[in-house]
């Protein structure tokens, strides 16, 4: 494994694992995600895992008080960390969670499926049948919270953007930009191409963790109706 | 118990903020200025990370129901009680149903006013700070309002001593404590000096001539600025070559350079990663000043490195931890 060590100010040090978002870099950042989380180092305060890096966060009095190091705080964590990946045996098998993401696609919920079906010359049964049958893996969570990053869609049902952002996409909104496929967790506004929604909430700040979702996931996409949405809706509240 | 009875431009709860959520997308918030922040509840007895009210450009006005040790610090906003100005940087205790309310606008543009034993409101994510734009946290995760009731709570064995100490002169409304911190200790510059900053990662991805701009000219804080970030306007800033960025995380005060070439300073509220380059970060000894700036006014920035930015962090954290005990030991 390659990586370089950058400071993010005084109290952050940037783990940078490759320059340009793939499989293989994911793979690394997942990994060290879980020696991080299994292993926490005391001096650690949270991380931060992204596309190609991963940014950890700490106390930089606490260390000096807790060290009585006279090095710089920044030294003595890249020390840690590269004594922590050299020690660490790093399996390629990272575990990862598949979570079904069950979708009432077009009509109401999904007002923009006919426009992705005719960029793109296809019927809204064929980009449905191309959205949920994608495997798609959560690189990260970020922009809102519970945000997740989403990699894997099809080139086929790729649509570039509104040229105009709606004001209010209603939470659990599912959309598409460009060749990316996001879920809106929380009302926002946003420039999103709407193919449907979810009746499950992806964001729960009174539940621990509060995120659904979390980098490293594989997600599916499943088709419902209506009226099954109506009723998961209801059942979730 | 404490009545909101004016609510002012954006008055909220703060403390030391969300950690420990980032990577599930969620801000950390708390202060925008947190040395204020910190020195005032240390000034009432109380740990730092209580939450207190931050108080923007125009002051609310609160009373106070029972007899309370409060402290007010940051910008200098004409506070008074009951109609006399009180001083800032100072433990002070005021007799029940007295009024505090601010004025004009001196000195910088946010205060803290902490109150011993701090406000009651749920924790939310290990944090009663307030989130404002997802609703979460603080005062039923939204500014506070005319006719909101806060609950105090508490008071620790400190805030007991330094209620008892000044209460031997509680005669009046209000006993003010004779000493007052004076703010200009934690600072290591003076007024309308440049804010120093640690090059970026991506600093050299910028052009030979907009590196030089950056720490050459001035910038001025563009209206559209707020507790996630200052929009700044001046001479545009240029990539040499134009590179597509992968969103990274971002911390308090990295200076990040949209497509437009106007850099944004990420602030409080900012989010938790961003996906344009990163030109410079602020020093963190220099954010309580860039916290007190306000839309208008001029900035201009000056180089300074890693190792000596951090090593000014360790010794501002000193001065805190060395204020925490002198106010120990003064009152015990």
């Amino acid at each position: 494994m390659e990586y370089e060590l950058y400071p993010l100010g005084e109290d952050a040090v940037l783990i940078e694992l490759g320059k340009e978002i793939n499989l293989e870099t994911h793979h690394w950042v997942q990994m060290i995600t879980g020696l991080l989380e299994d292993n926490p180092p005391e001096w650690m305060i949270e991380f931060i895992p992204a596309f190609t890096t991963i940014t950890i966060f700490y106390d930089p009095f606490k260390i000096i008080k807790a060290f009585k190091s006279n090095q710089l705080p920044y030294t003595y964590v890249c020390q840690q960390i590269n004594f922590l990946f050299e020690q660490f045996n790093f399996d390629k098998s990272t575990q990862q969670r598949l979570v079904e993401i069950p979708v009432c696609y077009g009509g109401e919920l999904g007002p923009d499926l006919d426009i992705v079906a005719s960029v793109n010359q296809l019927t809204p049964e064929e980009v449905i049948q191309i959205h949920t049958s994608g495997d798609y893996i959560v690189y990260m969570i970020g922009f809102a919270p519970g945000f997740p990053y989403i990699g894997g869609m099809s080139e086929k049902i790729a649509t570039p953007r509104k040229e105009s952002p709606r004001l209010k996409i209603p939470e659990r909104s599912v959309g598409i930009a460009g060749i990316q496929t996001g879920i809106y967790p929380i009302e926002t506004p946003g420039g999103w191409q709407l193919i449907g929604r979810t009746p499950i909430r992806l964001f729960t700040p009174e539940a621990n963790p509060p995120s659904l979702l979390r980098a490293g996931d594989k997600i599916k996409f499943t088709a419902i109706s209506f009226e099954e949405y109506q009723a998961l809706e209801k059942r979730i509240g | 118990m404490i009545i909101v009875k004016k609510a002012g431009l954006l008055t909220s709860i703060q403390d030391l903020g969300r950690r420990g959520f980032q990577k599930y997308g969620v801000i950390v918030s708390g202060a925008m200025d947190r040395l204020a922040h910190r020195v005032a509840n240390l000034l009432v007895g109380n740990e730092e990370d209580l939450p207190t009210i931050e108080i923007t450009l125009l002051g609310p006005t609160i009373e106070f129901q029972q007899d309370s040790l409060i402290a007010i610090c940051g910008g200098d906003l004409s506070a008074t009680i009951n109609g006399k100005p009180i001083g800032l940087w100072r433990p002070i205790l005021v007799k029940a149903n007295s009024e505090l309310k601010f004025g004009a606008c001196k000195t910088g543009c946010r205060v803290y006013l902490a109150v011993a034993g701090g406000f009651t409101v749920p924790t939310v994510m290990n944090s009663k700070s307030t989130y404002l734009r997802a609703g979460i946290g603080g005062y039923e995760g939204r500014p506070l309002r005319t006719g909101d009731q806060l609950s105090v709570g508490k008071t620790g064995e400190l805030s007991n001593r330094i209620m008892n100490q000044l209460s031997r002169f509680f005669t009046e409304d209000i006993v003010e404590e004779k000493w007052q911190v004076n703010p200009m200790r934690f600072f290591e510059m003076k007024r309308g000096q440049a804010i120093r900053v640690i090059k970026g990662r991506h600093f050299h991805l910028f052009s030979k001539e907009s590196q030089d701009t950056f720490f050459q000219n001035d910038y001025t804080i563009s209206n559209q600025s707020d507790r996630m970030g200052y929009r700044l306007k001046g001479k545009e800033l240029i990539l040499s070559e134009k590179e597509e960025m992968i969103s990274e995380a971002v911390n308090f005060g990295t200076i990040q350079v949209p497509a437009d070439g106007n850099p944004i300073i990420l602030l409080a509220d900012r989010q938790t990663t961003g996906g344009y380059p990163k030109i410079g970060q602020v020093a963190s000894v220099d954010l309580s000043i860039l916290a007190q700036a306000k839309p208008g006014d001029r900035i201009r920035f000056t180089e300074i490195s890693f190792e000596n930015a951090q090593f000014l962090y360790l010794k501002r954290e000193r001065k805190i931890h060395e204020l925490k005990l002198g106010i120990y030991l003064k009152y015990s």
